[in-house]
């Protein structure tokens, strides 16, 4: 009774977050144009996608720009956390609170002062200044999940493969890197993500012309969402749904093997 | 004997449908040190949390001064325990800590700052009130779960390896402080433990545990003089177990060699084991013992030499204070009542388990 | 080995110098000064004036009770989870992480389809017999549209706290004579405190600074204090009026960053 009680309750919230998704992938098989109407079962929108440049455009750069700011940000935030070990507790400290700035800062206000630093600097507004942006808040996802990786490693295995004479380098990759490896993964995994979802930062340090999926939808809403977007989120959910579900039950038949 | 105090009776109990514990049955007397002894996996922690009420068994009853306590919960059970690695509440001081049960019991503040007063006495903390659990070291830690049990003043204190955590010389000082503070108290422990030096040191009275049933219940002396099957002999000490056969009462058949025995009813001619302590090993001159060998291993232990003597194609285990160097000749004696002999595992089963440990 | 080590800062050093402390140090110059250049605390005190004051009440007032109603639906739920098995613990964060993956603005804007007079949860209501919902475009449907949005950041550092509690230290509480209700407000409540924390800040800033949400599901006639510093950003560009306002919300988030520098020293409500 009490159980089941528990599991009502997940099921409850599990269907509050995901009753939306739902909602927009039945939108996406919607002939009718408007949200409002069900005018029966259709593909069309999913056909008109991979007609509609404009957005297969901002999809191109909401993919590019997640890629290289999480692959950046992990390279930069790693390289931070193995700094850190050697540091002294209090620049360590100092750091690390550094890195929490953009965690718990309101996107709007980093938003902003990254629009004033770029209107300062001169820089154009374009594609760079959205990947500049999403790497700095990227950084902080990426030293968050390594940095516990790394007070668990063992400092002696480091120096054992110094000892059985391998270089710095070397032993960085052979014995230290596979350790850290889960963590800056997740760090990646959860940049890549919160890149992707990101819409205020990007609002503010994007130029005209340059748009991301958010970002184009925001503009979108005003006029009214083309249907192609639903088709086009659904397609990208399920798509990481089954990856996600693919990786996740691979490693689980591993296990039971070896048993 | 004193009167029993709890009973297991027929309890079973798995988790996954791995089987943990089969029927089990035990009894526990008042003012006992029970240490249920045995690898990980056996069931013995199980048992505990059991008797502490925090697994509740598949099967069976738990019976504690005559009345059935099996579906009763922890905060209502006389008992107390302290856990594997403390558990203490790091959020509240020492003070705070032990005296968490007494608040929850409505004891005046008189009562209870006298209660956390003896108690720090007891575990050898005096002064130690306004501390924090973190700023302790590990077996300071543990004194204070002691402390926060024994103020509850429960007739039973289990305990769950204890001292698992902490390094041989605090392990072996905190044994006889447990032994003290028992007799202080003058209450049942019941204690888990893989160590069997722990157990052998402290107990009253041993199980011996392995795979969910019972291998043996008895005096430390008995467990390690008179185990029972192979898996007892192996787990606790070292000792030559040797393939023999009982020719009939008083005379068994070891590696060729008759050999006089004590033991008696396990009918002739049959296929057993042979147990020798290597201490009960003699080491002689030359054909004035019973086999021959030859010494091929010696190591210095401090209080005895340690060595393996090749006789009869079996290397035996003997512990010895006279030096005998490697490669010298030399004659084996035994006793007749050193000689323990026990029945061979029935299934491959139980064989399967005497060799893993 | 450790003099090397130390170079190997020198990138994050720079880019969070650069992209970190001298953007927030143009915020405080753009909002400390006038078109002109001047020094002025006008910008700020024009907190003071009556839509601001008006948009920045309502802000708190929303954000406030949204991160109530995230705490009362997380908690709980972490809890159970809490209970489950370790080696489900990825699976768990990735449940609550996966919904990202459809884009805010258009998961956002699907609770206006669901919402809406003739919408999904209207006909599921009355065809229970049960009485029409009727907050769209009211400040109870910006509520909704912030629990939805920053619920899992709530879950997720509460989970993260529960599920470190060593389950001997509940036993412990129950083995002392403790019942279940004290021993939650006197062992794990207490225990968890890092976890709030995180989870309040977590959900109580995005949802006091937001802008989107607003305009999405509270049709637009409610301004909160991130709609008016977006609108002098992208529509009257007086970037010193906007960046003095921003000064007011960051000393918001600079008690939360204490906050949690004294409850959460060493990060363990943190998400991951």
């Amino acid at each position: 009774m009490k159980n089941a009680a528990k599991k009502i309750y997940i099921a409850l919230i599990v269907l509050f977050l995901y009753a939306p998704i739902g909602t927009l992938m039945v939108l996406s098989f919607n002939a009718s144009k408007t949200r409002a109407k069900w005018g029966g079962f259709s593909i069309k929108w999913y056909i008109a996608l991979f007609e509609n440049e404009e957005i297969l455009r901002a999809l191109f750069n909401t993919l590019i720009i997640a890629l290289i700011s999480s692959l950046v940000a992990t390279i930069i935030g790693t390289i931070a956390c193995i700094a850190m070990t050697g540091m002294k507790r209090q620049a360590k400290s100092v750091l690390m609170g550094i890195t929490n700035i953009p965690m718990l800062n309101a996107d709007i206000v980093t938003g902003v002062s990254l629009m004033l630093l770029y209107i300062s600097l001169g820089i154009r507004f374009g594609m760079g200044t959205i990947l500049l942006s999403h790497i700095t808040f990227n950084i902080p996802y990426v030293i968050l999940s390594v940095m516990p990786r790394m007070k668990q490693l063992n400092p002696s295995t480091f120096e054992a493969a110094l000892d059985l004479g391998s270089s710095h380098l070397n032993a960085f990759f052979k014995v230290v890197f596979p350790d850290l490896l889960p963590g800056i993964l997740s760090g990646f995994l959860m940049a890549f993500t919160m890149s992707l979802d990101d819409f205020i930062i990007t609002h503010f340090t994007k130029g005209v012309g340059v748009d991301t999926l958010s970002t184009k939808i925001y503009t979108e809403i005003k006029k009214g969402i083309k249907p192609e977007m639903y088709a086009l989120s659904s397609l990208i959910f399920v798509t990481v749904l089954t990856l996600l579900v693919l990786i996740n039950l691979s490693p689980d038949k591993s296990k039971k093997e070896k048993k | 004997m004193n009167k029993e105090l709890i009973q297991l009776i027929d309890i079973s109990k798995s988790f996954d449908g791995q089987m943990v514990l089969d029927e089990l049955n035990l009894s526990i007397h008042e003012n006992e040190f029970v240490t249920l002894l045995g690898p990980s996996g056996c069931g013995k922690t199980t048992t505990l949390r059991i008797l502490g009420g925090f697994t509740s068994p598949d099967t069976g009853r738990v019976v504690f001064d005559g009345q059935d306590i099996t579906s009763i919960p922890p905060n209502k059970r006389q008992l107390n325990t302290v856990f594997q690695k403390y558990a203490l509440f790091t959020h509240m001081t020492i003070a705070e800590n032990i005296a968490f049960g007494l608040k929850i019991k409505k004891k005046t503040q008189s009562y209870i700052d006298d209660k956390i007063r003896y108690a720090l006495k007891l575990v050898n903390l005096e002064g130690y009130e306004n501390r924090m659990p973190d700023s302790l070291s590990g077996g300071q830690q543990q004194r204070i779960a002691i402390a926060r049990a024994i103020v509850n003043e429960p007739k039973v204190l289990l305990l769950d390896e204890p001292l698992g955590a902490l390094d041989l010389k605090l392990r072996q000082e905190m044994q006889y402080e447990l032994i003290r503070m028992k007799n202080e108290l003058g209450i049942t422990f019941v204690y888990v433990t893989h160590d069997q030096e722990e157990a052998l040191t402290m107990s009253d009275t041993i199980v011996v545990m392995n795979q969910g049933y019972i291998q043996q219940i008895g005096s430390p002396e008995s467990i390690y003089n008179e185990p029972e099957n192979a898996f007892v002999a192996d787990f606790i000490g070292d000792s030559n177990i040797i393939p023999a056969t009982m020719i009939r009462d008083e005379l068994v058949e070891i590696l060729g060699t008759r050999f006089a025995c004590v033991d008696k009813g396990f009918g002739e001619n049959k296929p057993v084991d042979a147990v020798i302590r290597p201490e009960d090993v003699m080491l002689v001159e030359p054909d004035a013992g019973s086999i021959n060998g030859v010494v091929t291993h010696l190591i210095f232990k401090g209080v005895h030499y340690e060595m393996e003597v090749t006789a009869n194609g079996y290397e035996w285990l003997v512990h010895s204070t006279t030096l005998f160097p490697v490669g010298k000749e030399v004659g084996i004696q035994v006793d007749p009542f050193n000689i323990q002999i026990m029945n061979k595992p029935e299934s491959e089963d139980e064989e399967a388990v005497a060799i893993d440990i | 080995m450790i003099s090397k080590k130390k170079w190997l800062s020198v990138p994050y050093l720079f880019w969070s110098g650069l992209f970190i402390i001298v953007p927030l140090g143009m915020v405080v110059y753009y909002g400390l000064t006038d078109r002109t250049g001047a020094f002025t605390l006008e910008n700020i005190t024009a907190i003071a004036t009556a839509g601001h004051a008006k948009a920045l009440r309502l802000s708190l007032l929303l954000s406030f009770v949204s991160t109530v109603v995230c705490f009362l639906l997380a908690y709980p739920l972490a809890m159970i989870l809490a209970q489950v098995q370790v080696k489900r613990h990825n699976f768990i964060i990735l449940i609550f992480i996966l919904p990202m993956w459809m884009n805010f603005l258009l998961r956002t804007l699907a609770w206006q389809t669901l919402l809406e007079k003739n919408g999904v949860i209207n006909h599921v209501l009355s065809f229970l017999h049960l009485p029409a919902l009727k907050i769209i475009n009211t400040p109870a449907a910006i509520i909704l549209g912030m629990v939805y949005n920053f619920l899992p950041f709530m879950i997720l550092p509460l989970y993260n706290a529960l599920s470190k509690i060593d389950g001997n230290v509940i036993n412990a509480a129950h083995d002392l004579g403790a019942g279940h209700i004290y021993t939650f407000f006197r062992i794990i409540l207490p225990l968890s405190i890092p976890g709030i924390i995180s989870g309040i800040t977590m959900v109580f800033i995005p949802a006091l600074t937001t802008f989107v949400i607003s305009s999405l599901l509270g049709g637009g006639k409610l301004l909160l204090i991130g709609d008016v510093i977006d609108l002098e950003f992208t529509k009257t560009s007086n970037w010193h009026l906007g960046s003095g306002l921003s000064m007011v919300l960051m000393i918001f988030i600079l008690i939360n960053m204490v906050l949690s520098a004294i409850f959460d020293k060493d990060g363990e409500g943190s998400m991951l």
